[in-house]
């Protein structure tokens, strides 16, 4: 047990390495760097020349990501290329902004696909499963931001109940996002809650068709005893991975989110960067929204052990 | 995946296209995918006017007799540019779809067959490729090479082929510890013969169901990227792009949001749909998947 669990975090930390050797050299590909960011029209001979010896970026590359890697290490992000802010103050509040975001979407979204995916795999091609089931494929597929642009259409265009756009700047308190928080976090949920349902949906079916379950059946143990002792626990270990991949979806798709919702999260801090050319905040973003990614998979894994007995002992392959 | 295995790797397309479209979500999903491929051909030839035509007579119109889906916020034809505004999508998705399913099968199916050492490696270096989002990695290139066609086509091709990887190799894995793999092998055929009459076939279905569902995400990476305004340059119509230029009209002008949205959506769900209906008349469960 303790060396499956080792073997997961090595492996983890094995991800997190790769990520950031992947992370440097595609910021090492995009033309220009931070001085030609930083000077803007100015960056040509003495001026960038000096600027470059300045920030070390005449060193070879590998000095670089050594000296990179190991300040992240410590929480230093170092500067950004326009204002010379520290990273880690810049990216703090929206890191603490996504998240808030993420949780608020996941503590609707996961109950409600647990709930909704066990009724429709019990009531399995009655009215109310084709109703869920399609639903479900709408949410999954549509891009975000047609769901986002549509329900604005709907909410805030022609109904005017919630505010359409987030006009709170990055270092305001949690309690001023609401309610402009609500229409971003019903489209995570959304996605996430479709996500979610098909795995339980599909879980549940497939735990209800198995020997034992029909076997307590057989021997008379009531429908629901049998659904809330025999099944669920057994299906919904599953569905723990796919919320861990989920998870780990939202920090993606939260990038077209907080675009369209103007949210001041990591998402759109993001693709300013990207178009700003200001490499050390993408370089910044990108490492934490892969250790996240990293951690949550591995946090997930590692429930899946504790609460499944036979995977102490396997040899687990993924 | 217990179908023993075919004579040859691509046998009996006709009989699993009849089970997909015994299914009602299958022909559904056929019919809007055929019907949005057909379009995106012969959509040059039914439109009613230029789509590059402004007109500031025309600006924010209402739909009208003469301009079915009213007019922008330059005063072009909605109808005509969203007849138009799926090409460029189909376009690049279509070649990049087959692209990517293909280079990641070889991969996987090889470093599958290799496994040990440097399978292991691969598989971390295809895991820290996963553990970045999706638009992250898009866009450092995009940026990098430009937002042309012939950028997104080899961009999404070898982003979207890294996930094929992985199923294929998992598949080879299932596949190569049976026992007709093991009788072939002392039957004493070739490597090459060997994947291509024993392991293809079988691991053929897992990929035509993975190649359909990336042709859906790879079609919601190209129109979010073209709504965020880093994939087709203007005037060339695209849905994504329109749905960007119109909604700041949108409380005015809701018809030019509704009809790139209606196309652009009808579209992914067709696609999935089909994926669907390919799945179960495969018998490949595709629950536990992530858009990744």
């Amino acid at each position: 047990m303790l060396g499956l669990i080792t073997r997961r975090v090595f492996l983890g930390g094995i991800t997190v390495f790769l990520v950031s050797i992947i992370i440097f050299l595609g910021v090492e590909i995009l033309p220009g760097d931070a001085c030609t960011a930083y000077l803007e029209r100015e960056a040509k001979g003495k001026l960038l020349e000096n600027c470059r010896t300045e920030l070390g970026l005449n060193r070879p590359a590998t000095t670089r990501y050594i000296s990179w890697a190991t300040n992240a290490l410590q929480g230093d992000l170092g500067v950004s290329a326009k204002g010379n802010k520290s990273i880690a103050t810049l990216v703090g509040d929206r890191l603490k902004n996504t998240l808030l975001l993420a949780f608020c979407a996941m503590a609707v979204g996961i109950p409600l696909a647990l709930f909704l995916g066990i009724i429709s795999a019990l009531w399995r091609d009655k009215p109310a499963d084709l109703i869920i089931s399609t639903l479900t494929i709408f949410a999954m597929t549509i891009p975000e931001f047609v769901t986002a642009t549509l329900l604005i259409l709907i909410f805030s265009v022609s109904l005017g109940w919630v505010p359409g756009i987030v006009l709170t700047s990055a270092s305001a308190p949690v309690s001023e996002f609401f309610p402009e928080i609500l229409l971003p976090m019903t489209v995570l949920a959304m996605v996430m809650t479709a996500h979610i349902l098909r795995t339980v949906r599909s879980s549940v079916i497939e735990v209800m068709a198995s020997d034992y379950a029909q076997m307590a059946t057989l021997k008379g143990v009531p429908y629901w005893r049998i659904v809330y002792k025999h099944v669920l626990p057994n299906a919904l270990l599953p569905t723990i991975n796919v919320i861990a991949l989920t998870i780990a979806w939202l920090l993606g798709g939260v990038v077209v989110i907080e675009t369209v919702f103007n949210y001041p999260g990591l998402g759109r801090m993001m693709i300013d960067s990207i178009s700003d050319r200001d490499l050390p905040i993408t370089q910044a973003i990108a490492l934490i929204i892969a250790s996240v990614y990293v951690c949550v998979n591995l946090t997930a894994d590692l429930l899946t052990m504790i609460a499944n007995p036979r995977l102490r002992t396997a040899h687990m392959r993924r | 995946m217990n179908s023993p295995p075919s004579a040859k790797p691509f046998s009996g397309i006709a009989t699993v296209l009849r089970d997909v479209v015994s299914r009602p979500s299958g022909s559904i999903g056929l019919f809007l995918v055929v019907f949005h491929v057909l379009l995106a051909i012969l959509s040059p030839l039914l439109v009613p006017y230029d789509y590059r035509e402004i007109s500031s007579l025309l600006m924010l119109k209402p739909p009208s007799p003469e301009h079915w889906l009213g007019n922008d916020h330059l005063g072009r034809d909605t109808f005509s540019r969203t007849l138009l505004g799926g090409r460029e999508a189909l376009l690049v998705t279509g070649i990049a779809t087959p692209i990517a399913v293909i280079w990641g099968a070889i991969v996987g199916i090889y470093f599958g067959l290799a496994g040990g050492r440097i399978d292991e490696v691969l598989m971390r270096v295809v895991d820290a490729f996963l553990s970045l989002p999706w638009i992250l990695k898009m866009l450092v290139l995009i940026v990098t090479f430009g937002t042309g066609v012939e950028v997104l086509i080899p961009t999404l091709a070898f982003f979207y082929g890294i996930p094929v990887i992985r199923i294929a190799r998992a598949a080879t894995h299932d596949v190569v510890a049976r026992d007709f793999i093991e009788a072939a092998r002392a039957r004493g055929h070739s490597r090459g013969s060997i994947i291509w009459n024993e392991l293809l076939p079988n691991v053929r279905d897992a990929l035509l169901v993975e190649g359909a569902m990336r042709w859906s995400w790879m079609l919601l990476a190209f129109s979010s990227l073209s709504f965020l305004g880093f994939g087709v340059s203007p005037p060339t119509p695209d849905w994504g792009l329109m749905i960007a230029d119109a909604r700041g009209f949108m409380s005015f002008a809701p018809w030019g949001v509704l009809a790139p949205v209606i196309a652009l959506s009808s579209l992914i769900i067709g696609i999935n749909l089909t994926a669907d209906a390919l799945a179960k008349a495969l018998g490949i469960d595709r629950a536990q998947k992530a858009p990744i």
